[in-house]
């Protein structure tokens, strides 16, 4: 049997959930969350520490906290979801293939379908690490899981690889539960993860944060036994004669977060090699028409509040989608310039005001941001310091973009102090 | 006391287990470590050679050609992956193109069919993705690929489901011959024997020595592998090798199984007979020689390393069949490659020596089928709706990468020869073996071993020994009583 439903939303995190609720306040009655976990709430579930909603509720929340107000708010206004259901294929005509212990095989036709799927670690064999292959030797966030989910501990003498905010989350977790965190090894020579985590997780409790030091050997046949650390220079190669074996059990990797578009790939879409999302216009639509998405497996964010907005953006678009909005408009190309990785949307398709989220390639003190719309500067912001690891955001307005797309697109770029002059 | 006590539970052990299985014997198996392939079976290259590689007259050529061979019975009796995908040398210049007609030579003379040398274009046009360096190939239709693990698998449970007793985390310490017996010692207790047979790959000639025979060693040779992910398994659809030297065949390309993507293995004798740790300069050598085959290969799409040791023996050839030096013992020994090609006519070889030293009888409810775990991410939607229908734990994803089951993971618990370990799930399921490497599913696989074979989450291991998984209970979580 085929159901049929006006909004399908694939994964019932923070996006999924956001997504749905904004679906709802525009008007849509017909929605459908599939989730593959028995609980609504993803990852958040696992994250029990606090700092989540402090831009949305101006509190202090933790990840259980901010799921639940969302995931209340969804059952309160009846929207249906279903857990342990695991969507297994989706087809660019909008159907859905999705399983359940219960309701079997299950075939959804969506008029339009938000994809919320989060995002996954990267493991020990994405970076090479050489060495041998024990126990002890796990991703963050697993790590996580095994201790706040399962109350486990992972290990006790404790290496972190990676200054990822999960890492730096799970440097101090540990440390309360009596672990001995060594070092936290980060191969750039800047930290990954956002400023306050770098305080409050790592400073606080004087775990040293050794920058531009990697992991390059594994020890230990049956358990790990030690690793070996060394500096690298600014190839990021490692320097001989810098090596130190480290004794630990337990070696964390907080190397990076990669957008799970299985389903994405499958469908179709046009995706962005850098943010290993889909490529999106402002409205969160990809390719595909009537296909969303929205969160972290559209990039990897490093604040909830912010999914969740993106998650409304996507979900406004949607509903107009599905109530029959589907005149397409030309979109024009929003590019990153010097000093920027990624900039999303990677287009813009109207007139309305909106935002550009980006991140930048590298440590910035200083100079500004500017949007360049031809070779016309139409928007420029004063820059204190700019970091790949915390998000920023541009307003644009309506003239902003009526400029870009009379240029035929738009450029982000970060100019030096000195270039400003 | 047993008829028959095999060394060793690597494809070469399982192979003469489930021979031996069809006959009236008392036979068992023992193991040294949590589970069967966890030697050299266990990290190679997956694949079932032609046989034009060994030199005429050798163990190796005859055991291969005719292993080559007994894949498919294999397949259909044992339900194993095995692909014929057929094989490529490759030649990057015209001394290459001399090794390859005298590769196809030798192939001619030990029988291997349907072997062709292609110019460099018809190569390119059967694989796209060759380099344009390539001057010219060798193919070799019958070359195949299966997964050596599940092979080895399959046939120990065939084995154990057709009587012989399978003792794992059996360690040998040592072996005494008395009048047409052996007494085997383990740290678990003393097993009686009539005949041993010595399948104990990198371990065979510490196995030899224990019994009175020190007429050969065995030199570990480490390999190492860069395994893809998927998405690059779809580019290459034959195994590619390059022109082989003295240290063996090459970096070779090719795709697996189960669709991902394999490059190695690297050849470097070493002493330590248990170091399988992969190094920098080995992964780079992998990394750019097999850029030479396939120059698009994109390394951000490598999702594991690993390293596996050969069985080089002394002698430079397969030792098989009873010793010299002590009557009733079997050598299975010094298997390198092509042992996994020759494992199915090794294991007939070796049988066959035990029956000439005993007299065995067919036993008559042999059962040569053993069923494979129902695959939910290879069966087509109705299959699919029909297996949760039957089990709802079918409609539980537990591994999302490699769409694996509650159902399929606890099956693999009640198997007749029961995964134990995370690794022995792994090897068995694949749970754990996509783009995450169990990052999402290994927590939720322990607790469905705690609850299915009663093992507390803080006894389990990745792989036996001391290889726990968690150090320690800390205030009750989410699953606690």
């Amino acid at each position: 049997m085929i159901k049929e439903v006006d909004i399908a939303v694939i994964g019932g995190g923070p996006a999924g959930l956001a997504a749905a609720l904004a679906a709802r306040e525009a008007g849509v009655e017909d929605i459908l969350i599939l989730e593959r976990e028995t609980h609504l709430g993803g990852i958040l579930n696992q994250c029990i520490h606090n700092g989540f909603g402090l831009h949305r509720f101006n509190e202090e929340l933790t990840g259980p906290e901010y799921a639940y107000r969302f995931a209340e708010k969804v059952k309160d206004a009846g929207i249906p979801y279903l857990t342990e259901a695991m969507v297994l294929s989706i087809t660019g005509d909008k159907m859905i293939y999705a399983i359940h212990p219960q309701e079997g095989l299950m075939h959804i036709r969506a008029g339009a379908i938000i994809l919320a799927m989060g995002c996954r670690e990267r493991p020990r064999g994405a970076i090479l690490i050489p060495g041998e292959r024990p126990s002890g030797v796990y991703t963050a966030g697993m790590a996580q899981k095994l201790t706040n989910m399962q109350g486990y501990m992972p290990g006790r003498e404790i290496v972190i690889l990676g200054s990822g905010d999960i890492g730096l989350i799970m440097a101090r977790r540990l440390t309360w539960e009596g672990a001995d965190v060594k070092m936290v090894c980060e191969i750039m020579p800047y930290s990954s993860g956002l400023a306050r985590n770098v305080h409050q997780c790592l400073h606080d409790y004087d775990i040293p944060l050794r920058l531009s030091h990697t992991v390059t050997a594994i020890h230990g046949r049956e358990r790990l036994e030690a690793v070996t650390v060394s500096e690298v220079d600014k190839n990021l190669k490692p320097i001989p004669g810098t090596e130190e074996v480290v004794p630990c059990d337990c070696l964390l990797l907080s190397v990076g977060l990669i957008p799970e578009n299985e389903l994405s790939h499958e469908i179709g879409i046009e995706m962005d090699p850098v943010t290993g999302g889909a490529l999106v216009d402002e409205g969160r639509q990809t390719s595909v028409p009537g296909v969303f998405a929205c969160g972290n497996v559209l990039h990897v964010h490093d604040l909830v509040d912010y999914v969740s907005e993106e998650a409304e953006i996507a979900a406004r678009s949607a509903a107009a989608y599905s109530k029959g909005k589907k005149e397409g408009k030309k979109a024009v190309p929003v590019s990153p310039g010097k000093g920027v990785r990624y900039v999303l949307p990677q287009r813009v398709a109207g007139t309305e005001p909106t935002e550009l989220y980006f991140r930048s390639r590298d440590v910035y003190r200083g100079g500004r941001v500017e949007v360049l719309a031809a070779d016309t500067v139409i928007k420029s912001r004063k820059v204190i310091k700019l970091a790949p690891g915390e998000m920023e955001r541009i307003r644009l307005s309506e003239n902003d973009l009526k400029a870009i797309h009379e240029a035929g697109g738009a450029e982000v770029r970060w100019v030096a102090e000195e270039e400003t002059k | 006391m047993y008829d028959v006590i095999i060394i060793g539970a690597g494809v070469i052990g399982a192979a003469t287990a489930r021979e031996l299985s069809r006959f009236r014997l008392r036979t068992a198996v023992l193991e040294a470590k949590a589970d069967v392939a966890m030697g050299s079976s266990g990290a190679n290259s997956a694949i079932v050679h032609a046989g034009y590689d060994a030199t005429p007259g050798t163990a190796m050529a005859r055991t291969n050609v005719a292993g080559n061979r007994l894949y498919d019975t294999w397949r259909e009796e044992l339900n194993i992956p095995f692909t014929r995908n057929g094989s490529l040398v490759l030649a990057f210049s015209e001394e290459d193109m001399d090794t390859l007609e005298e590769l196809h030579r030798q192939g001619v003379q030990n029988g291997v069919e349907g072997q062709r040398i292609l110019s460099g274009e018809e190569a390119r046009g059967m694989e796209p993705a060759l380099s344009e360096d390539i001057i010219g190939a060798l193919y070799e239709p019958m070359g195949g690929i299966t997964s050596p693990y599940q092979v080895t698998v399959a046939l120990m449970e065939n084995a154990a489901h057709n009587g012989v007793d399978v003792y794992l985390e059996h360690p040998v310490t040592e072996i005494k011959k008395e009048e047409n017996a052996f007494i085997i010692q383990t740290p678990l207790g003393d097993f009686h024997t009539k005949l041993i047979v010595n399948c104990a790959g990198v371990q065979a000639d510490s196995i030899a020595r224990m019994a009175g025979d020190d007429s050969f060693s065995i030199i570990p040779r480490r390999g190492e592998y860069c395994l893809y992910d998927k998405r690059e398994g779809e580019d290459v659809a034959h195994t590619l090798f390059q022109p082989p030297g003295k240290m063996g065949k090459g970096i070779l390309v090719t795709p697996t199984v189960d669709g991902n993507l394999l490059t190695g293995p690297t050849a470097r004798d070493i002493e330590d007979k248990d170091d399988t740790a992969t190094t920098d300069i080995g992964i780079g050598e992998v990394l750019i020689k097999s850029a030479m085959s396939v120059p698009g290969l994109n390394r951000r799409g490598v999702i594991r390393t690993f390293a596996g040791l050969r069985a080089q023996a002394s002698t430079g050839d397969f030792i098989l069949g009873e010793s010299k030096a002590v009557p009733g013992l079997i050598h299975g020994a010094g298997i390198c490659s092509p042992g996994l090609s020759a494992a199915p006519a090794i294991g007939r070889e070796l049988a066959a020596e035990v029956c000439r030293l005993l007299p065995c009888a067919d036993k008559p409810d042999f059962d040569p089928v053993r069923e494979a775990i129902p695959n939910f991410r290879e069966s087509d939607w109705e299959t699919r709706e029909k297996l949760i229908r039957e089990d709802p734990r079918y409609g539980r994803i537990v591994c999302r990468c490699e769409s694996v089951t509650e159902a399929e993971i606890a099956a693999a618990l009640h198997r007749p020869l029961p995964a134990r370990t995370l690794d022995a799930i792994k090897r068995r399921t694949r749970a754990g073996m996509g783009r995450c490497q169990g990052g999402f599913c290994t927590p939720r696989i322990m607790e469905i071993i705690e609850r299915e074979l009663h093992i507390p989450i803080l006894e389990q291991t990745k792989k036996g020994g001391l290889s726990k998984i968690v150090t320690g209970r800390i205030k009750g979580g989410q699953f606690h009583d």
